[in-house]
């Protein structure tokens, strides 16, 4: 028998919903079945929490006596670059921002002990933040220079808004070359010294909805420790990748774009990130619910780590060249035993999301849920699905002609 | 069989000595240098393992004292700063000596401390710069 959206409200209202997290589902499913498991269960939560690069907020100040135009000029918040091209004194922070004088990866590999990620960290604590700014002046904006305190309490609007979240599964990335190297996979040690991975597996969520059947545009999620939105299918979104028989893609598919008022959020679940060697990123824990729409949900929701698997890719050639070529593949069970065999040899693993954080914020939405706190929403668009052709493409370089 | 590591600061007069001959020679303990930082008239660092008896270890130590070398038992020495760390587990397939295990239930990672050689890998490779070195 299949339920709405709607009825399932209906039951949040009345606290009479069932919710269970993704973990739990596997148990009730293998145990009941999934055809009496879509009977009892409403909805299954799932969660994720690990860094993000496609990841950002933007903030909108209040004017200034005399006012100053930011579009065009210059802005920094605590030395870090902030995009100003919007109108006046809207800006854009993007979680890899760094200050124009860190010395990058000039001594290698860089340390990149501040950027972006922990900008919006600070912001989101409620820490005071230096603003710098120069524009060009004009008639209506006459002020061309700018410094101050600002605070996320004082501003108008702090939004974040990311454009690429919540990857579908993820590469395990490993170094077949003879030097140690330096990724947003973390230190890779030569010669398959270590394996990475990034996912929470049978936890995350699009591993829990893989053709997008109730993740759409609209789908009210937990950002953050706030709420937020899916606000499109994320950037890369790649739908169109082979998939296991339990509709799973074997390698990264699809993605989604999220939004959500910052200042509901916490940073407990927005935490800025240095990687040695690579530079500055936002760690963001993000919950999704999964209404229970029928059998079939509840099957998909039943997906355990040793039927997820990963492809094992070399980050000191393939991925940087942008060859396809995997070494293999191991299961997320596999991945968490802390050990899997790559090329023949026992090659220890290190996660770079956090499962124990991710079981967190799934068990916390689930009692969101519960209180009657959290009623879903009804995407109101779907996302580019496995057969709609809609696919992630390499640029094509063209020439630059004219003397440029 | 009695074994130890430990942090030996020396004092910028004293980086000449061959203070660590003298702990093999006169007191037979067996050394393990794990980390060293010795440069001309500056403060000098060194983590060593130290294995022998019981006895020679302790007048070993005495002798040090003596040399004003200041004495330090290694594992407070990287510490993890439990508010930072949100045990992703990045820092477990870095360590040389296993310092780190995942628990296999709650997935959270435990430090052993009493395994870690000041090597400093996790407080580089860790994102959230939970992992502090305390010299």
């Amino acid at each position: 028998m299949a339920k709405t959206i709607a009825e399932i409200n209906e039951k949040i209202k009345k606290g009479q919903v069932v919710v269970v997290t993704a973990e739990e589902m596997i148990g009730i499913v293998k145990e009941k079945g999934a055809k009496a498991a879509a009977e009892e269960v409403d909805v299954v939560t799932t969660a994720t929490f690990g860094p993000m690069c496609s990841s950002g907020a933007y903030l909108n100040l209040g004017h200034t006596k005399p006012k100053i135009k930011l579009g065009g000029g210059k802005a920094t918040l605590n030395n870090i670059d902030i995009y100003t091209g919007f109108a006046a004194v809207d800006l854009y922070i993007g979680a890899t921002a760094l200050a124009d004088d860190d010395p990058r990866n000039k001594v290698f590999p860089g340390a990149f002990n501040y950027g972006g990620g922990h900008l919006i960290e600070d912001l989101v604590a409620g820490k005071d933040l230096i603003l710098k700014a120069t524009a060009y002046g004009t008639d209506c904006y006459p002020r061309k220079e700018i410094k101050t305190l600002i605070n996320i309490k004082d501003i108008n609007e702090a939004v974040l808004f990311n454009p690429r979240n919540l990857y579908q599964n993820y590469n395990i990335a490993v170094n077949l070359s003879d030097k140690t190297i330096y990724t947003y996979m973390g230190t890779l040690r030569p010669k398959v010294g270590n394996a990475n991975y990034c996912s929470a597996g049978q936890l995350s969520p699009f591993l829990n909805d893989p053709l997008y059947r109730t993740i759409g545009i609209g789908t009210k999620i937990f950002l953050g420790g706030g709420i937020g939105y899916v606000s499109w299918w994320g950037t890369q979104h790649n739908p169109g990748v082979k998939r296991a028989d339990n509709k799973t893609p074997l390698t990264p598919a699809g993605t989604a774009a999220v939004i959500g008022d910052l200042k509901q959020m916490s940073d407990k679940w927005l935490k800025g990130v240095s990687f040695l060697g690579y530079g500055v990123t936002l760690s963001i824990g993000i919950g999704v619910p999964i209404p229970i729409l029928d059998e079939e949900m509840a099957q998909l929701t039943a997906v355990s780590d040793d039927q997820l698997s990963a492809s094992i890719v070399d980050y000191s050639r393939a991925y940087p060249q942008g060859i396809p070529e995997s070494l293999g593949r191991a299961t997320y069970a596999e991945l968490k035993t802390g050990k899997i065999i790559v090329q023949g040899k026992e090659v220890p693993t290190g996660a770079i999301s956090s499962y124990p954080k991710a079981r967190e914020i799934a068990d916390g939405l689930k009692a969101w849920i519960k209180k009657g706190d959290f009623l879903l929403s009804e995407p109101v668009a779907e996302f580019p699905g496995p057969d709609s052709g809609y696919k992630f493409k390499p640029l094509k370089m063209k020439e630059v002609k004219g003397g440029e | 069989m009695y074994s130890k590591k430990i942090v030996l600061h020396f004092p910028s007069n004293l980086v000449d000595k061959p203070i660590i001959y003298k702990l093999s020679k006169d007191f037979d303990l067996e050394f393990n240098i794990l980390k060293a930082l010795v440069n001309p008239d500056e403060e000098g660092l060194m983590v060593l393992e130290l294995k022998g008896e019981k006895d020679e270890y302790n007048r070993a130590v005495k002798y040090l004292e003596r040399e004003k070398v200041r004495i330090q038992t290694l594992s407070k020495d990287v510490t993890r700063d439990e508010d930072e760390c949100v045990d992703c587990g990045l820092c477990v397939a870095v360590c040389p000596v296993e310092a780190f295990e995942v628990d296999p239930d709650s997935r959270k990672v435990k430090f052993h401390d009493d395994k870690c050689i000041a090597c400093e890998m996790c407080v580089k490779v860790c994102p959230y710069k939970a992992m502090e070195v305390n010299f």
